[in-house]
């Protein structure tokens, strides 16, 4: 059955003349009032938007909302993303008026409620990481390593030292290394040894008056606990570094372990990872960071704080050593609020709980995996595992990009491929805590059976979706990025 | 509470791996020297009733655009949000789905991402436009770092005074790091920037405005990008959405970057974010643009369908050298605001635009009328406009507005000194005929009852 109203674009079903949406009759008082504006400043048509009936937006947009996967309809084992459930109550909580129609430029003391609720989610993210510094302004992980690396910056430059360099683990999320470069950093990639952890030799070998940071992501990218953490983070200290810990990991260890403890000077969070925004297709996220003491001072303006004396909380940004601003505005509250209300459910033993079945979740989906493919670096992992497809390849000329394809037809999202980059046709799997263990076995099973299945099969594949194996490199070469209307 | 097992499924599971006990797959990961030994000190967990309880009491405490009517600006605005626009975007389907690595089964989100593109080349009248950023005020610098990459050997930012004071600052942050020079040209008499072309040189790599500016005042757009084409520079706009639905589009008058803050296209508030950061540039500046990218391509069976591309540009591939560390993009509220034009379409835009320019018109008349106020920029303003309170302290005008049920404006000293008896009213297609007279006759109240103090 083929809905036109979803394989059809919004321009496309355009009629002239429809409408949507009417406004309320200017009174006329208001547009006598009115003088008109200079021509050459004013346009003779409004921009072409299309020209639609309320009803024709409702249909085109719920039936395009049927071809996506997503967490309330599918598993969605995409490794090092950490799509968690959700919960429902966190949206409504986050859409009460007097939270979602609040102004950001609100005088500080019409927004206590508000500003109340910020602060304390600072303590609770400071408890969490073990660093006691906090900024939530950063509006994504990637931003927060940004932030981080300014931080760092400004530190060095006030001690008076020159240091150019920032270390990056080559197993690390891509976003390390562009952010390092755009704070002014050099960057140079320290190795993975055979274990699939930081190659301490190649570290020490890198560690000098030059380096400003060591980036690493620990639990790392194969879902592995680095077991040689401190003696890493005591080595790049011994140096005069920083250690900058990526938090994209977090929900592996609440409870478990806190950066801060294990030698971490700096940190970001990705909370609607860790705590469970929604990621609304790519966005909105956030990425709140947490530093040591020694850092605080530098971190993005303005910060909460609370003033005693007048008992009220206050946006602070009478902090002479900051950086300055990073984000226009104090960041992405609605996504920090649903952070606050994810943490409240919990408290700190259910926090640890979390991470304990993130654990176990994902141990126990490595247990069944391991007999399908191979899985390079041991049979334990954190809360996520990377396996390899290269055998398979090899035997059956099926690669981790078919098979993610192939697994799509059995109701399951894909995990992550080709990421990390240090293991051969990688296969990243991360179950997250709220999946049941028939989800799992189901997903096994499925796994399983695909590597059965004949190549011709699996490279058509997928073959229930409304479209397969899109010309990536079509698009490339020959971008089309918007409709007109001859295309 | 959010978890699925039982201690029987986690027998089972333990049982099957071959493992005693979860702390034993911990301990087998985590060496002791990197245990937290204790319990997270944090408050104890609540039930969905106790919180909703709890957290209904601290909203309650904030003021806010539905307890107030609201007159604030400067950069986030009171516009009306079409129920359809919530009742789409919460669909489970859009709001818990990840960014569309999987394109056969991100289709619904590939499509709305290509039709926001769409819409985005329209409203600016430029050739392409990326997924979005994540603001206003980080595409206004993520664009200048665009044009400092592609306008080589040069390291001068022009910007005004008039522009968001925020955008710069963060500019400033940004800049840094990168031995770049930041110059902001002061606005004139009439509040904008028309001495601007003074301080371009063959050194400056952009120039940086706002139209309609920080005032709510109207550049003369086309002669500073006159002006800055004929030094070789490229001209970054920022703009509000909302008023190309009257006014002339950037990419109409020049501009070869159009950035937005498109918070007012069907977003709630919020406190300043999430928000959804909109850019647009010229074809040939095309692999430049930071950000996702969706592309129109075919799949193996011939079907039209949509990917992420031109993703060499980015962080996960080319790491160091990206155009920019930005992964993510702000789908949901890009969402919003593909659906929020689809509703109000060209008609609808203009509508909106001429609601926001009259109404601001006609309440600039009425606050210039009271013997206390004037409007100290002379010219055309939309949505906005600053008013100067002649022998009082606005601080305690606000306040005590707020006490008539108003959120009266955004001071504007904090920013600039020099207008620290001046604050900025913003006046959306939301407020009535009604709120703006009842708002200057609180006005004129307060003031000749003497309620709010002389400075």
């Amino acid at each position: 059955m083929r809905n036109t109203q979803s394989t059809q674009l919004l321009f496309e079903l355009s009629h002239p003349g429809r409408r949507a949406a009417l406004l309320p009759k200017l009174d006329p008082e208001i547009a006598a009032a009115s003088e008109p504006l200079p021509a050459h400043q004013t346009n003779d048509a409004p921009p072409p938007l299309p020209e639609l009936a309320e009803g024709d937006v409702v249909r085109h947009f719920t039936n395009l909302s049927t071809l996506n996967m997503s967490v309330d309809t599918h598993f969605y084992p995409l490794g090092s993303c950490t799509m968690k459930y959700n919960p429902k109550r966190n949206e409504r909580l986050a859409s009460l008026p007097g939270l979602a129609d609040v102004h950001p430029l609100q005088p500080a003391e019409t927004i206590q409620g508000m500003l109340a609720i910020l602060y304390e989610l600072q303590h609770m993210l400071a408890e969490i990481s073990g660093l006691p510094g906090v900024s939530l302004q950063p509006a994504a992980g990637a931003h927060g390593e940004l932030a981080a690396m300014m931080v760092a910056q400004a530190y060095f430059a006030k001690k008076g030292e020159n240091r150019p360099i920032v270390l990056t683990a080559d197993s690390a999320h891509g976003t390390n290394p562009a952010s390092a470069a755009m704070a002014g950093f050099q960057t140079k990639t320290v190795k993975s040894n055979a274990d699939g952890l930081v190659d301490f030799e190649d570290l020490k070998s890198k560690l000098n008056d030059q380096v400003a940071v060591f980036m690493l992501t620990n639990p790392n990218t194969l879902g592995l606990f680095d077991h040689q953490i401190r003696e890493i983070t005591d080595a790049v200290h011994a140096a005069g570094g920083l250690v900058y810990a990526d938090g994209a990991n977090m929900n592996a260890i609440l409870g478990i372990s806190r950066p801060g403890d294990f030698g971490a000077d700096m940190m970001h969070y990705n909370p609607h990872k860790t705590f469970s925004g929604p990621h609304g297709g790519g966005g909105p996220g956030a990425g709140p960071i947490c530093v040591r003491d020694f850092l605080e001072p530098y971190l993005p303006s303005p910060t909460i704080r609370y003033d005693a004396e007048q008992d009220m909380y206050l946006l602070d940004d009478d902090r002479p050593d900051s950086i300055g601003r990073i984000r226009s505005f104090f960041g992405n509250t609605g996504v920090l609020l649903r952070a606050y209300f994810y943490i409240r459910s919990y408290g700190g033993e259910g926090l640890r709980q979390v991470s304990e079945d993130a654990v176990l979740g994902a141990n126990y989906l490595l247990s069944k995996v391991k007999h399908i493919l191979h899985v390079p670096h041991g049979d334990r992992c954190m809360h996520e595992f990377v396996a390899s497809a290269s055998k398979l390849k090899k035997e059956k000329g099926i690669s981790a990009m078919d098979l993610a394809k192939r697994i799509l037809d059995f109701g399951f999202h894909a995990p992550t491929v080709y990421f990390p980059l240090v293991v051969d046709e990688a296969v990243m799997v991360e179950p997250t805590e709220t999946e049941s263990k028939e989800t799992l076995d189901a997903f096994a099973a499925a796994l399983f059976r695909v590597t059965e299945e004949s190549g011709d099969l699996i490279h058509d594949a997928p073959h229930s979706t409304r479209v397969s194996r899109p010309n990536d490199v079509a698009a490339a070469r020959n971008p089309i990025m918007r409709w007109t209307k001859d295309k | 509470m959010y978890l699925f097992h039982t201690d029987e499924d986690r027998q089972a599971m333990l049982k099957s791996i071959g493992a005693e006990s979860v702390d034993e797959l911990i301990h087998s990961q985590v060496p002791e020297n990197a245990r937290f030994e204790g319990t997270l000190q944090l408050p104890p967990a609540l039930s969905e009733m106790e919180m909703q309880r709890e957290v209904e009491r601290a909203a309650a405490q904030n003021a806010s655009a539905a307890s107030h009517v609201c007159f604030m600006g400067g950069g986030a605005y009171d516009h009306f949000v079409p129920a359809t626009v919530d009742a789409i975007a919460s669909r489970g389907e859009f709001f818990t789905s990840y960014t569309p690595y999987q394109a056969e089964v991100s289709q619904g989100n590939l499509q709305a991402m290509f039709e926001y593109e769409t819409l985005v080349t329209q409203l600016t009248g430029l050739d392409v436009s990326n997924a979005s950023l994540y603001d206003g005020g980080s595409a206004a610098v993520e664009a200048v770092m665009m044009a400092l990459s592609v306008v080589k050997g040069r390291n001068k930012v022009v910007t005004s005074a008039a522009v968001h004071p925020e955008y710069r600052q963060i500019l400033e942050t940004y800049l840094r790091g990168l031995q770049c020079e930041l110059v902001v040209a002061p606005y004139d008499a009439s509040g904008t920037s028309s001495g601007i072309a003074d301080y371009i040189d063959d050194k400056t790599a952009c120039v940086l405005i706002q139209h309609p500016n920080f005032f709510g005042r109207l550049e003369e757009v086309q002669q500073i990008a006159d002006a800055t084409h004929a030094a070789g520079a490229l001209l970054v706009q920022s703009f509000d959405p909302i008023s190309v639905g009257r006014l002339k589009r950037p990419g109409d008058m020049g501009a070869d970057i159009a950035v937005a803050e498109g918070q007012g296209l069907g977003n709630p508030l919020n406190f300043g974010g999430p928000y959804l950061g909109i850019m647009a540039c010229r074809n040939e500046l095309v692999r430049r643009l930071p950000g996702r990218i969706a592309g129109q391509t075919v799949d193996r069976r011939g079907n039209r369908c949509w990917v992420l591309t031109l993703q060499t540009r980015e962080q996960h591939i080319r790491r160091e050298r990206a155009t920019s560390n930005i992964c993510s993009n702000q789908t949901l509220l890009a969402l919003r605001a593909t659906i929020y034009l689809s509703l109000l379409g060209p008609e609808g835009l203009k509508e909106t635009a001429e609601h926001c320019l009259q109404k601001t018109q006609y309440m600039q008349k009425q606050v210039a009328s009271l013997e206390r106020f004037s409007v100290p920029f002379a010219g055309p303003v939309f949505k906005e406009f600053v008013v100067k309170d002649h022998d009082g302290s606005v601080a305690n005008l606000i306040e005590s507005m707020r006490g008539d049920g108003y959120l009266a404006g955004v001071p504007l000293g904090q920013w600039y000194p020099e207008l620290s008896d001046c604050y900025l009213i913003a006046v959306t297609e939301r407020r009535t005929r009604d709120e703006i007279d009842s708002y200057c006759r609180s006005l004129s109240q307060l003031t000749s009852e003497g309620v709010i103090a002389g400075a």
